[in-house]
């Protein structure tokens, strides 16, 4: 090949890095992001891991409850996380930058990609960041680090799948605020009617059919079966179903808005 | 079709009940600035936006340099540069940063985008700003980056929306003569404003859009001997008093007068005689105007003279 052809054929992925980098260097120099991204994720751990200890016990017997918490705090920070993904989207289309980008000749999804990738990025970070709080207050995995950090990766993934679902919610809110509003909505139910920090079977009946179910709950059963052992492979697959059906439904979807967002 | 830049065809857009655009058509030659003019929600935008790719249009067409833009909007967005109404900058870059990335996902090398950067830095009067985040820019240095943002892979065709709104005095006459550079290099510029002294600077030919449908396009030079050069605004006491004034002009053979309340309008394209000659005739029956303005013709005075009416605007 020549090297125009080269330069051609990796144009998208250059179109890629360059908004990922934009992503990344926002989220480093704006610090309400930073804090955003990290403080919170640590209140949470904190909080849960010594206020719901003493309840969430009584229902678990055997298993301490930092054991069992962190694995669905890991989940519950990839999902918040996604709220970036909004709050980006939504703002580039409030300052017309999205618009810009669009009369460019640039790859058409470079604009999403470049901002899930960004998210993903900043969710590893996050993560590292999280198991070494885990560890400091007790967290202790019961079947090797490997399983763990396998746990991790499919947190990771989950997280890039959830970016997608908010980042059509933020192409059609089109305003930052709106955006985080309506995001709270569909991210609170997901995240706290779940197995992510109390077992369903202590839920009443009707919400257990729910939260037994949902990508949130069989996430965080397969990232904690990495820790505390059970039904590993069953929840690893039916979780990875759950991240492709999500990006197989939202990153057209998002696609579609971004090509006639406004 | 090679000797046009832009050709427009019949474009048609609606958004619910409203024609955004309605059979719009127009050619722009190479090499000159096409100014749109017309009211907030006329339809200027809308069809900056078709021809820039980022929408759609319901009917017609449009072509960039010989590519539909609907069809080829690849090679379109290949050829074009655009400055939208909102600087779409990034806040959290710094100056030099966006024109960066902007090059880059331009698909202009690095040594050529990076160079590209700070020359426009430089013509824009960013230089010293230029490693500081646009988040402490004001508005006006914002709008010029916008701008700039616009220029930096040379794009032969380039669309202003509104450039100069909000921009101070010196910024605006800075801008004014780079589109002349602009179109002295080669550069097809499509303008639009809301102000008719604007268009008349800088464009070489005007068109002016009024709900969706163009409602002229000319030479300024053409369109101005058809508006006259001068309007003479005289107000008066009172209605009866503008009343008896307009007759007595129409008598004296005053074909332009036109009353709106207590204060009659003349459009001249000479002004001193005509403004002489009203108030003598006005003096000898001893009516004496309470106001006086005498002012180039203004957007809302063109809508006057071509639809009878004032300027409708729109939510665009």
């Amino acid at each position: 090949m020549t090297s125009i052809a080269v330069r051609h054929a990796l144009a998208p992925t250059r179109d890629v890095f360059a908004i990922t980098w934009r992503n990344l260097t926002v989220v480093r120099r704006v610090p309400r992001l930073m804090v955003f991204s990290t403080i919170q994720p640590l209140v949470f751990v904190l909080l849960f891991r010594y206020v719901f200890a003493g309840v969430a016990s009584l229902s678990l017997p055997g298993v301490p409850y930092v054991d069992y918490l962190m694995p669905g705090v890991f989940v519950q920070v990839a999902v918040f996380g996604a709220m970036n993904t909004t709050i980006g989207l939504a703002s580039d289309l409030q300052s017309g930058l999205l618009e810009r980008f669009r009369s460019l000749p640039m790859a058409r999804f470079a604009v999403l990609a470049g901002r899930t990738l960004a998210d993903l990025a900043r969710n590893v970070l996050v993560l590292a960041l999280m198991t070494v709080v885990g560890f400091a207050v007790g967290f202790r995995t019961h079947r090797g680090s490997w399983l763990l950090l396998g746990g991790l990766v499919l947190v990771l993934l989950f997280g890039y799948a959830m970016a997608w679902v908010f980042a059509v919610v933020g192409l059609v809110v089109g305003d930052p605020e709106s955006a985080l509003a309506a995001s709270f909505p569909i991210m609170a139910p997901l995240v706290f009617a779940s197995s992510a920090f109390i077992p369903v079977a202590t839920m009443p009946g009707w919400l257990q059919a729910f939260a037994a179910h949902q990508p949130v709950s069989v996430t965080a059963s397969a990232v904690r079966a990495t820790v505390l052992g059970g039904p590993t492979a069953t929840y690893v697959w039916q979780s990875l179903a759950w991240i492709a059906a999500i990006v197989a439904v939202f990153a057209p979807l998002g696609a579609w808005r971004y090509h006639r967002a406004s | 079709m090679g000797t046009h830049a832009i050709v427009v065809d019949g474009l048609t857009k609606r958004f619910g009940d409203l024609a955004a655009l309605d059979d719009v058509s127009f050619e722009v030659a190479p090499a000159t600035v096409f100014g749109v003019l017309g009211p907030n929600g006329a339809g200027k935008t809308t069809a900056i936006r078709v021809l820039t790719t980022l929408l759609r249009p319901d009917g017609g067409r449009a072509s960039i340099l010989g590519h539909d833009v609907v069809r080829e909007a690849d090679e379109v967005r290949r050829l074009i540069g655009l400055a939208g109404q909102s600087a779409a900058v990034d806040i959290n870059l710094t100056g030099r940063e966006n024109l960066r990335l902007i090059g880059r996902l331009s698909q202009m090398r690095r040594a050529a985008f990076r160079r590209r950067a700070d020359e426009l830095l430089e013509r824009f009067g960013l230089a010293d700003a230029a490693t500081r985040r646009v988040r402490e820019y004001s508005g006006g240095m914002r709008r010029r980056l916008d701008v700039a943002a616009a220029l930096v892979a040379s794009p032969p065709v380039v669309f202003l929306d509104e450039p100069t709104t909000g921009l101070d005095l010196q910024s605006r006459n800075g801008l004014w003569e780079l589109i002349r550079e602009l179109v002295g290099t080669g550069t097809t510029v499509v303008l639009t404003t809301q102000y008719l002294e604007e268009a008349d600077r800088l464009a070489d030919r005007i068109a002016i859009i009024d709900q969706g449908r163009l409602i002229a396009n000319d030479a300024p030079a053409v369109l101005k001997a058809e508006l006259g050069n001068t309007v003479i605004e005289i107000g008066l006491v009172d209605e009866p008093a503008a009343t008896k004034a307009e007759r007595l002009l129409l008598d004296a053979g005053k074909a332009n007068v036109e009353r709106d309340g207590d204060t009659l309008r003349l459009v001249a394209r000479d002004g001193s005689p005509v403004l002489i000659d009203a108030l003598h005739c006005l003096d000898d029956v001893d009516i004496r105007p309470t106001a006086l303005q005498v002012r180039q013709p203004s957007l809302d005075d063109a809508f006057l003279q071509l639809t009878g009416r004032h300027p409708v605007e729109r939510r665009s």
